[in-house]
């Protein structure tokens, strides 16, 4: 069969997903321009010889509606013949893109896409397009639906992680992060945000707290405890869905959850004839995809299962695997990744995650995808593997293996 | 004879007027649908008509429907019965819709004639559903009268548009509490709610009508549905308020009704989706919901249980062919908890009463909890100072027994030691008349052994009240073997006097209703010991449909209590005592002074004034959590059989002589899973044979105490339902 090849990838910065965030003024047609323009300067690529361009982004209304990953074809240099698809699997769209790229390359259908994905969170907010599953009572009560951080603490009650281990999690991050950047790790991704000038607007990820400690954490107020216990009172649908627990404990706040930003990454997909053809030398092999469909009420447990299905898959095993990107969407999922497979957390988010940078929901994807194929070749190890938890009840991974 | 009557006036005002011969409450009936349709239609045709007044010949507009057709209309649906439903409710949608459109021209909105509603006093359900099509509702001020759709306490919603009309009218938020709670109002807040248009003074009920209806110009006729700028109150789903409203909506409902309630979930579906469409594409969906709760069986239960059958047994479908019992003057023995309250209900009936103890503070205090009362009734506006004063009027509080000198009825409700249960009952009877009823409240004592201590055991008989009095609505009649009839009648009658629900049971140990509650709670205390999870028990019974948890439960009756009953149990089985393994866990817990809420500590934790804090975790040491945990199900039937089968066992044993009573008892009781409609209705709703097969499940894994009774074995192999076999009575439905 036809293998399919990571030939480069690339992101912009994240910037504070407020209206006082750097990329607030910056369109999400313009910031997906932005990683699409790169990659072709960068590579110096023909697109035409790009078959589709496949866009991750969750909340598709307002301006990343009406298939904003054709608009952001339109809005950069790329040829008009590329045609665009927007897609949507929640957290997990931007690795979704990647991995129906390399699928289409490895079942022959082109020779290159371009795969990644834009969240402008800050001017699309999150949420802001519906969506039956939290209103619809035949849905929503038979599910037992709960927001997303009422899930990350049903985790954290179900295995036992305390507020302290979330914490620890969370510094553990902003510190990672803040080494990773000023010993210049993700130069090589990195594509500053600049106006129609060319004047730089953003350069690096806004959203970091370097310095962060346990004690700065502690005064933090859990974030859904209100919900939870009062209005309208989430618990009690948990404790329905979870009966043998009598309580849920609230342990996630804002300093160890991830971030919301704006940001856009992109990765360029090919066979290897593609590389052949226009001189580009393939970084990494895609070894192996997986998606997975799990519990929707406790929701974010995803990357466990999906992670055996993509071993199993792939006949490996989990000591196959060098360095691991799980995504930061809250401090449990990356504890229960952790403690489900027994790994060392030195091979876990080695240059920081989400919880530091933050999480700008259709790009984080290809772009924790990125930060492992760097961190792979920086460290000169072979195989990493990537995964996010994914709204109501999903998982992805990604296993790639360097050439 | 028919249900409506229909009459025009020289100004060309026609009244349909709503009065249901034989009954002194209008409902609706199948008959009476058809009979308003024909009316309508000649209102609408006839050109001397300018518009039309609904009311009713009786001092109130209507009930509601019919349940009876209600329980009916699947079981009468034919081959295709949910079709059969929907089709019905359809065509009641289209007599409303047609008095709601009132023949104008639905381009223009003109030319259309006025349908008011003129209410004298309560209109609840389709009593309130067809006003809420017409174009005007003007009620009476009548402070008495209740306007309300209460249709989910019964197991299903509004069904006729009431629920699409009031959302559109009040918008999902402000609709909710009537809807989904079933709150009625008074005519002046059901006006501030915006449930109605207009309230006037009963004398001018009829003017105002007419003269609103003679005043009506074409845009009156256009319900804000109906208008092309139409925007729901408080935004519809996809809205950004709305959408909050309704992500709250479903987790109150399901939170709130533990998910075992249907009628509730569909309620909110019918909500949700009509929010999303045009009015009529709403009430279409409204009907598909509607139906979908009439075909569950839970719907059906619940009416008949609730409603039918509750009210058969407060009507006296058990009472013997005696005359009139009614109680003039009660004595009350005994004035601590269950004699105050006693006393409370009666009095507050219009009953005399005179309370006992054998000190006259003790009796002083007994008649203070009434004041208690009465004073929290004053602060919520139910209670003016001169019915408080008329209530405490009727208690007389003393020691002395010559006080009860003319009662006909005694409740004795002392401690529950025959010897001194047998002096005050020798006491009370040298002073009471001859024909006088002696009642004692005993729980736990046989009526037959205590019955020895009296003169007249024929006049003898339980009545036992359920804590606190005037909250519970069960009363517990218990027949011994000698007593008569006419102690079974004054009991009923007095029981209905103080409008509470009685059943009538015969003497065994322990009556009905703790017959099945205490294996309830040692279900779940064995559990305990097993190394359940705690929390995992008790969220189990409420996911079922409980009140209270088995640990919750046993908290509340204190655990002392508990054991002092096993002790007596084990005393009177020998060795056939089957529950030496609850008393492991029971014992020890007294002996660790954990006796439940009144010592602060119990299977709960609490803090200094009672509050529940959370499971003792002192559990966990003592009882360690087993590795493999059951699941949620086995868990649920281990807690439903043990009462269930307890509840076959009775009427088995002839202790229950009425599944009706069995059902009813059960729910008002001790709060069975009212959405099953009572024991014997969910072993119809899951059929004999898978019964015994749970059964033979759980004995298999847990013991003896599960196995069926050979009733139920029976029922199983000739597949027979207790309402089949045993509903022979006709009032049972």
């Amino acid at each position: 069969m036809t293998e399919a090849y990571l030939y480069d990838a690339c992101r912009t910065p994240r910037g504070k997903g407020k209206a006082d965030g750097a990329l607030h003024e910056v369109s999400a047609p313009r910031l997906s321009a932005t990683v699409l323009n790169a990659l072709k300067h960068r590579n110096d690529l023909d697109t035409r010889a790009i078959e589709d361009v496949i866009w991750g982004n969750v909340t598709q209304v307002a301006e990343q509606g009406a298939c904003l990953a054709r608009t952001a074809v339109l809005a950069s240099e790329f040829d008009e013949s590329v045609p665009g698809l927007s897609i949507n699997r929640f957290c997990a769209s931007g690795l979704e893109a990647v991995n129906l790229a390399a699928n289409q390359v490895k079942g022959g259908a082109g020779m290159a896409y371009v795969a990644g994905g834009v969240e402008c969170m800050s001017r699309v907010p999150m949420g802001s397009d519906g969506g039956a599953i939290a209103v619809d009572p035949s849905i929503a009560i038979a599910k037992y639906f709960v927001p997303q951080g009422i899930s990350a603490d049903i985790i954290a009650t179900e295995f036992g992680f305390t507020r302290d281990q979330a914490d620890a999690l969370a510094v553990e991050s902003q510190k990672r992060a803040a080494e990773a950047w000023a010993d210049g790790r993700f130069a090589r991704s990195i594509v500053p945000v600049r106006d129609v000038n060319g004047i730089e607007i953003l350069g690096h990820d806004e959203y970091m707290r370097p310095g962060t400690d346990m004690q700065s954490l502690g005064s933090l107020k859990p974030s859904f405890k209100d919900m939870g216990e009062v209005m309208p009172g989430f618990d009690r649908i948990a404790i329905m869905k979870y009966p043998h627990l009598e309580r849920i404990e609230h342990i996630h706040h804002a300093g160890n959850s991830s971030g919301i930003v704006d940001g856009a990454a992109a990765v360029l997909v090919g066979n290897r004839a593609f590389g052949e053809k226009y001189g580009l030398r393939p970084r990494a092999r895609i070894r192996a995809t997986a998606k997975i469909g799990t519990d929707p009420t406790i929701m974010l447990t995803g990357p466990v299962p999906v992670t055996e299905k993509i071993l199993r898959d792939s006949g490996m095993t989990i000591g196959d695997i060098d360095l691991f990107e799980v995504n930061e969407a809250f401090a449990a999922v990356v504890l229960r990744f952790m403690q489900a497979f027994d790994v060392d957390p030195a091979r876990v988010n080695v240059n920081g995650g989400a919880i530091a940078m933050g999480h700008p929901l259709g790009a984080t994807g290809a772009i924790i995808l990125g930060t492992l194929l760097d961190e792979l070749e920086r460290r000169g190890l072979g195989t990493g593997l990537a995964t996010l938890c994914i709204g109501s009840g999903m998982g992805a991974a990604t296993i790639i293996e360097r050439v | 004879m028919s249900d409506f009557s229909y009459s025009v006036d020289a100004d060309g005002v026609a009244t349909i007027t709503w009065d249901v011969p034989g009954k002194s409450m209008n409902v609706m009936s199948q008959a009476g649908f058809v009979q308003l349709d024909g009316m309508v239609d000649a209102a609408l045709a006839d050109p001397a008509v300018k518009g039309v007044i609904i009311t009713s010949g009786k001092k109130d507009f209507a009930g509601g429907m019919d349940l009876n057709v209600i329980a009916r209309m699947k079981d009468e649906g034919g081959a295709d019965p949910a079709r059969a439903v929907f089709e019905g409710v359809m065509s009641i949608h289209r007599i409303l819709r047609k008095i709601e459109l009132a023949g104008m021209d639905r381009k223009t909105q003109t030319g259309g004639k006025p349908f008011v509603a003129a209410l004298p006093g309560t209109a609840m359900g389709i009593g309130l559903e067809l006003p809420l099509a017409c174009h005007r509702i003007i009620a009476a001020d009548n402070p008495g009268a209740r306007i309300g759709l209460p249709e989910i306490m019964v197991g299903i919603f509004p069904g006729a548009g009431g629920t699409t009309r009031l959302v559109r009218k009040l918008g999902a938020m402000a609709a909710a509490p009537f809807l989904l709670e079933g709150k009625t109002n008074e005519p002046k807040k059901a006006m501030a709610a915006g449930i109605i248009d207009e309230v006037v003074p009963a004398d001018r009920l009829m003017a105002r009508a007419k003269e609103w209806v003679l005043a009506a110009k074409d845009a009156d006729l256009v319900k804000v549905w109906d208008r092309k700028d139409y925007k729901m109150p408080g935004g519809t789903p996809y809205h950004p308020a709305g959408f909050m409203t309704f992500l709250g909506a479903s987790v109150m409902v399901h939170a709130n009704t533990h998910g075992v309630y249907p009628a509730a979930k569909a309620l909110l579906s019918a909500i949700y989706e009509g929010a999303l469409v045009p009015f009529d594409t709403a009430l279409r969906i409204e009907a598909r919901w509607f139906t979908h709760v009439l075909m569950n069986p839970s719907s059906g239960a619940m009416i008949r249980s609730l409603f039918l059958n509750k009210e058969a047994l407060e009507k006296g479908a058990n009472r013997p062919a005696v005359a009139d019992e009614k109680v003039a003057k009660l004595g009350v023995l005994g004035a601590g908890m269950m004699g105050a309250g006693i006393a409370y209900v009666s009095a507050s009936a219009g009953i005399e009463v005179v309370l006992i103890d054998a000190t006259q503070e003790a009796a002083d205090r007994g008649k203070a909890h009434s004041a208690d009362l009465l004073d929290k009734g004053m602060k919520r506006g139910a209670v003016t100072a001169e019915k408080k004063a008329e209530v405490l009027g009727r208690i007389t509080a003393t020691t002395d027994y010559a006080a009860l000198a003319g009662c006909d009825l005694i409740l004795e409700a002392v401690f529950e030691d025959p010897a001194v249960k047998a002096e005050v009952t020798a006491r009370a009877e040298a002073v009471i008349p001859q024909t006088a009823i002696f009642a004692t409240n005993t729980s736990t004592l046989p009526i037959g052994e205590l019955a020895k201590a009296s003169m007249r055991p024929g006049q003898f008989i339980g009545i036992h009240f359920f804590s606190p009095v005037d909250r519970m609505m069960l009363v517990e009649i218990i027949k011994g073997k000698a007593t008569g009839d006419r102690a079974v009648a004054k009991a009923l009658d007095y029981v209905r006097q103080i409008r509470k629900t009685p059943i009538v049971v015969n003497d065994a140990r322990f009556f009905y209703a703790n017959r099945c509650i205490i294996p309830y709670v040692n279900e779940g205390m064995r559990m305990v010991g097993e190394g359940v999870a705690p929390a995992l028990i008790e969220n189990a019974a409420k996911l079922v449909g409980m009140p209270l948890g088995p640990l919750q439960l046993v908290d509340e009756t204190a655990l002392d209590l508990g054991a002092k009953i096993a002790r007596a149990t084990k005393a009177a089985m020998g060795d056939a005592y089957p529950d030496s393994a609850v008393d492991d866990i029971l014992f020890w817990m007294v002996d660790q002074g954990r006796i439940g809420r009144k010592a602060r500590a119990g299977f709960y934790a609490y803090d200094e004034t009672g509050k529940r804090l959370g499971l003792w975790e002192g559990l966990a040491q003592k009882f360690p959590r087993a590795l493999k945990q059951p699941e949620l199900g086995e868990v649920q039937h281990r807690l439903l059989l043990a009462q269930v089968l307890e509840a076959v066992r009775a009427l088995e044993a002839g202790v229950l002589t009425d599944i009706r009573e069995g059902d009813v008892g059960a729910i008002l009781g001790w709060g069975f899973a009212p959405w099953s409609g009572g024991p014997f209705s969910w072993l119809d709703m899951i059929g004999a044979a898978r019964a015994v097969e749970i059964c033979d499940g759980l004995t298999s894994r847990h013991g003896r105490r599960f196995e069926a009774p050979g009733l139920l074995r029976d029922m199983a192999a000739t597949g027979q339902t207790f309402y089949g076999r045993f509903a022979s009575r006709p009032k049972a439905a």
